[in-house]
């Protein structure tokens, strides 16, 4: 009705946006990017990054922030090269209990109304001290199906295209668009008016804070599978990054607004941000300053967007 | 679900005792275990690391202070990026001492106006403003710093690790300065306006509270500070590094939550922040003593942050 | 006609207290099977937490509920109101802005689920709102937030009519025509007649009595959570209705400041238009009066005060006059409830205290202790945390906080909710003092009697001043009577 200039469907578009723009210019400056090879190194840390910033979006859905999710996928890193690979078994029991103690902060946090920053906070370094008993001295070996499934050669493009398209879609169908997914958005939009509704806002709460854990499980493993072994400091820069990815994705820190596809294209445009920089040689100090710069744009064009949207 | 319990809150009131009777007690189980040997230099040393954990938590105590949702994440950029320009500044030169110190302090007091510009200019939360500038500040550090570890001046280094009959002075100068801010918050205006917004930010506002301006002033403060810190541990531990500030995130919301502040906001406590250092650094020389590896150390650390937080419960916000 | 097994829920004896407030103080109430009560009454007449306990958002205190005549349910809550057919719709917007129009319409139906659920859902909504308000122009699709008010609004009363399994027996609507122009309110009052002579209840707050009165069967009048009148709606009428509604606010002595009308002289010290659009009537403030702003709660009066304290209001006549504002939701916008009495007495005037940079807490403390006594707050140390005090002591601390100011004009915020009839008298001769020596009163009430302590009266409805009386020329009639349609 509104046209193209509907602010709703620009903020929606905004990150793809974003990516397009990135992409354009790696493919100008650097044009042997334009290969499945150039496309593979640009991308390589893209999926694990975007589990991880699907975990913390779950965390956001319901208004609250992660804080420890670097150390939990260090942590899963940890344990995916010694337990999953030695002792299949209890290396899924060890992941079940994480699910398990995810889906407990959830509800501690909601049952005692306590500020999930400072909680996640103190579960960070849980995980990380965790992680050093698992394993203290990097190393570790990654599962040879995990390895197997991350260096996969598909056709066309890089595994991790596929591999990122496909995930983007599942979660925008659970959350988005199955029954359940709309209480659970719901909950964080005006939680009064579905407990109202008769809905149980602790389950809301621990299903996402689950659904979290799970995410954080398949980012450690998809990092294993990628750098073989592991170190429980490895991904301590993804909390930071998570949260960004998400918000660059068109998630809202409150509210119940988010998307699972925008914070999977918010994590991509992150990593290749990133990966570039290191492409072109140029120092990776730039890396995290462009990171936030990207961000901060996106930040200020959501603003302007949303201005036009009050006029 | 009923806010908390008042029997509750009045037993929470002074939290902040329990933070030094737990350093006293971790401290005493320490000592026992190596029969006395070294019960002061362990002292010494704690009071001389958790100086620096007490000047960031000073500031980020006063942030938390103004209520849910405000945290400064942006610390850790800020001290290496203040270390970092001070001491190539300062080039290792005495006579640079002070002006390296006011453009330490210069630092941060930009980072803070940052801060509190994203706030306003993007209405995004302040987790969120902070972290992003603490991604570009970060990244002008270590472009800044070119990742060489610059030395301090001489003067500066031997101030910063001076000790007289082993107390260090830094730290009684600090201590000096957290009753200084203890004096602010309880009498001056700016504290009152602090712990009013903390409380209830409408009323402050319909109390004729210059929220704005509080809150700017807070942002910025909390920046200073970090910047003096960055500026003074630089000095402590023989020059700025590219990651001196990483533990200082988790530490200053640490040292604030264990030391009795109330994360819901309103209520803060100064000196709560020198127990919850103090207990925080000979926790870990106690395990340490003990002969647990780090991951334990972690693990408790964390554990009883956790903990703190689920005893002091939270305030409902709606 | 009293069937009595006619009745889809039954109250016996319910009690809702919120602190020492009593919101209903022993209510008996039957609803009948296609009926539509209509329920009336003032503000904090305890309608709105009827609705709660009806809705099973809130628990009484003591009282039985029961339900079809059947005994007592224990322990009443939403899973037993949903279970008995009964949906309500809230006063405030109980719609989740980030979710589309059929997504809010699955959080309210958990049946719809699986395959095809979304249009399933969308089909339920826009049949509902097809039947309800013909031509609304709502897509199924779009985001609730982006919706403009009043559609959000049909769209929550379409939602409380889709049902799928669950028979509907009782539909309660709140205020449902608060922000719906005259033609889509009567789309709506139709859809109710039609429900009800379906066999369907309805319950309807309005404070538009023209709605009651064409549209229910039986109308109950409440007062301090009591119901104080009850009626078929064919033995009231519009001047019966407004007598009901206030013949029962006792009427106090005025004494010797009624009848002297001050002569408004010189320059308004501020002029305010509360809605800012050309040619609308303008609240003018003269110095030493006490102004008076009457009408039906939520009707911009406290977002009129608020805006003059935060001088968001180009406001005319002098430039900004020192102001102190006296909070009427204590809770929300006026308590410190860490501090003790004396600190949040003082915090409107720390300023003047400051000695050296510092608070001085003797000057400080002299503040809080001669207002202790000028108010009489009932307290045996001021050092003890506000929350210790009653609700009214409470309010008094607050009126100690802007008397003790410096300020020039107090705003007052419908200032005495839930205070006892004592403190009331005691702080109205403190205004009429403070106001004898000079200072400028805004005085927002809901109580009609207070408005006989003003100068000047102007009622608010709908965000817009709609009258401007002098005390001689007030009335409760006229004040109703503008405060409700058409005055």
């Amino acid at each position: 009705m509104e046209g193209l200039l509907n602010p709703r469907l620009m903020r929606n578009l905004l990150p793809a946006f974003s990516l397009t723009i990135l992409l354009i210019l790696i493919f100008y400056i650097q044009p042997r990017t334009m290969s499945y090879l150039g496309l593979n190194l640009l991308l390589n840390l893209a999926l694990p990054i975007a589990f991880a910033t699907l975990a913390q979006m779950c965390v956001m859905t319901v208004n609250d922030l992660d804080l420890g999710i670097g150390s939990f996928v260090g942590f899963v890193a940890c344990v995916g090269a010694t337990f999953l690979r030695d002792t299949p078994a209890i290396g899924i029991l060890i992941l079940l209990g994480c699910v398990g103690v995810y889906a407990g902060l959830g509800a501690l946090i909601h049952q005692r109304n306590l500020p999930s920053i400072v909680v996640t906070l103190g579960m960070s370094f849980v995980w990380l001290g965790l992680a050093l008993l698992v394993l203290p001295t990097p190393g570790g070996k990654a599962p040879d199906w995990a390895r197997a499934i991350m260096t996969w050669k598909t056709p066309m493009v890089p595994f991790t295209i596929y591999a990122s398209i496909f995930v983007a879609l599942a979660v925008h169908f659970l959350l988005m668009r199955s029954a359940y997914g709309v209480v659970l958005r719901g909950a964080g939009g005006n939680p009064r008016s579905v407990e109202r509704a008769g809905w149980s806002l602790l389950r809301i709460k621990m299903a996402m804070y689950a659904l979290a854990g799970f995410f954080g499980i398949l980012s450690g493993i998809a990092l294993i599978g990628l750098t073989t072994s592991a170190d429980a400091n490895i991904a301590l820069r993804y909390t930071l990054l998570s949260i960004a990815g998400a918000i660059l994705g068109g998630g809202e820190f409150v509210g119940g607004r988010i998307s699972p596809i925008g914070a999977v294209i918010g994590a991509t445009t992150l990593t290749l941000a990133g990966s570039f920089l290191s492409f072109l040689r140029i120092s990776p100090d730039w890396q995290i300053g462009a990171q936030g710069g990207i961000l901060i744009i996106v930040l200020a064009l959501r603003v302007l967007i949303n201005r036009m949207e009050a006029k | 679900m009923n806010s908390a319990k008042p029997g509750l809150k009045h037993i929470m009131s002074a939290p902040w005792i329990w933070a030094y009777l737990a350093a006293f007690v971790v401290w005493l189980a320490t000592v026992l275990f190596t029969g006395g040997q070294g019960s002061i230099q362990i002292l010494s040393a704690a009071l001389s690391f958790a100086t620096f954990s007490v000047i960031v938590g000073i500031g980020q105590m006063y942030v938390i202070t103004l209520g849910p949702g405000n945290v400064d994440l942006s610390i850790p950029a800020t001290m290496t990026f203040a270390g970092a320009v001070s001491m190539k500044i300062m080039d290792t030169q005495d006579a640079m001492i002070v002006p390296g110190l006011l453009i330490a302090i210069g630092c941060g007091a930009a980072v803070g106006i940052f801060n509190y510009g994203l706030i306003r200019a993007l209405r995004i939360p302040p987790i969120i403003a902070t972290l992003s500038s603490s991604f570009l500040v970060q990244s002008a550090a270590i472009a800044y710093g070119r990742g060489i570890k610059i030395k301090p001046p001489p003067i500066l280094a031997d101030f910063t690790t001076w000790r007289i009959f082993d107390i260090p002075v830094l730290a009684i100068c600090v201590i000096a300065l957290a009753a200084v801010m203890s004096v602010v918050l309880h009498r001056t205006v700016f504290g009152r306006s602090v712990t009013a917004i903390g409380q209830n930010q409408r009323a402050a506002a319909l109390a004729g509270i210059p929220v704005d301006f509080i809150r700017f002033a807070t942002y910025v403060q909390s920046a200073v500070f970090a910047g003096l810190c960055g500026y003074l541990l630089s000095g402590f531990s023989g020059g700025a590094s590219l990651n001196m500030g990483a533990e200082y995130l988790l530490a200053s919301i640490a040292v604030v939550v264990i030391g009795g502040t109330s994360v819901a906001g309103g209520h803060s406590n100064v000196p709560g922040l020198w127990g919850a250092a103090l207990f925080m650094f000979l926790l870990v020389t106690m395990l340490n003593t003990y002969g647990l590896t780090a991951g334990y150390r972690l693990i408790l650390t964390g554990l009883i942050i956790v903990t703190v937080i689920t005893l002091a419960g939270g305030r409902k916000q709606e | 006609m009293p069937d009595h097994n006619n009745t889809i829920i039954k109250l016996d004896g319910v009690r809702k207290s919120f602190g020492a407030v009593h919101a209903l103080s022993g209510v008996d109430l039957e609803i009948r099977i296609g009926e539509a009560l209509g329920i009336v009454g003032h503000n904090g007449a305890g309608k709105s937490t009827l609705m709660h306990i009806l809705a099973g958002s809130l628990q009484a205190d003591t009282g039985s509920i029961s339900i079809h005549d059947a005994a007592p349910v224990e322990g009443y809550g939403i899973a037993e109101a949903q279970a008995a057919g009964i949906r309500t719709v809230f006063q405030e917007l109980s719609l989740c802005p980030n979710l589309t129009v059929a997504e809010n319409t699955r959080i309210m139906n958990p049946e719809i689920k699986g395959f095809n659920w979304r249009s399933r859902a969308s089909r339920q909504i826009l049949d509902k709102l097809d039947e309800i308000f013909p031509g609304h122009g709502i897509s199924a699709n779009a985001y609730v937030g982006d919706l403009p008010i009043a559609k959000r609004q049909m769209v929550e009363i379409s939602r409380a009519f889709t049902s799928i399994s669950t028979p509907l027996n009782l539909v309660i609507l709140d205020e449902p025509t608060s922000s719906l122009d005259a033609i889509v309110s009567e789309q709506l009052l139709t859809y109710v007649r039609k429900f009800t002579e379906a066999g369907g209840s309805c319950i309807l707050i309005s404070h538009l009595l023209n709605e009651i009165l064409t549209t229910t069967n039986r109308i109950i009048v409440m007062q301090d959570g009591k119901v104080v009148d009850e009626r078929a709606t064919s033995r009231f009428d519009r001047d019966s209705l407004v007598e009901a509604m206030g013949s029962v606010a006792e009427h106090e002595e005025n004494g010797d400041h009624a009848g002297k009308v001050r002569t408004r002289e010189a320059e308004p010290i501020l002029s305010v238009q509360p809605n800012e659009t050309a040619g609308d009537m303008v609240m003018e403030i003269y110095p030493g009066e006490i102004v008076g702003l009457a009408g039906l709660s939520g009707h911009g009066q406290t977002e009129t005060l608020v805006d003059i304290f935060l001088d968001k209001r180009k406001a005319g006549g002098k430039s900004r006059l020192p102001m102190a504002l006296v909070a009427g939701d204590r809770q929300v916008d006026g308590i410190f409830p860490l501090w003790s009495i004396g600190k949040n007495i003082s915090i409107a005037s720390h300023g003047e205290f400051v000695r050296f940079g510092l608070i001085d807490h003797d000057q400080e403390k002299q503040l809080a202790d001669s207002w202790k006594d000028k108010i009489g707050i009932q307290t045996p140390d001021l050092e003890n945390n506000i929350l210790s005090l009653s609700g009214g002591n409470q309010q008094k601390a607050l009126f100690a906080r802007a008397l003790g100011s410096t300020a020039e004009m107090i705003l007052m915020d419908d200032p005495m909710r839930g205070v006892d009839i004592g403190t009331k008298q005691e702080v109205y001769g403190l205004l009429r003092q403070e106001a004898a020596q000079g200072r400028t009163f805004i005085w927002y009430t809901t109580e009609m009697n207070e408005l006989e302590h003003c100068d000047h009266i102007y009622v608010f409805r709908e965000g817009n001043i709609v009258a401007n009386l002098t005390r001689n020329e007030l009335t409760e009639q006229k004040v109703l009577h503008a405060s409700f349609e058409g005055g």
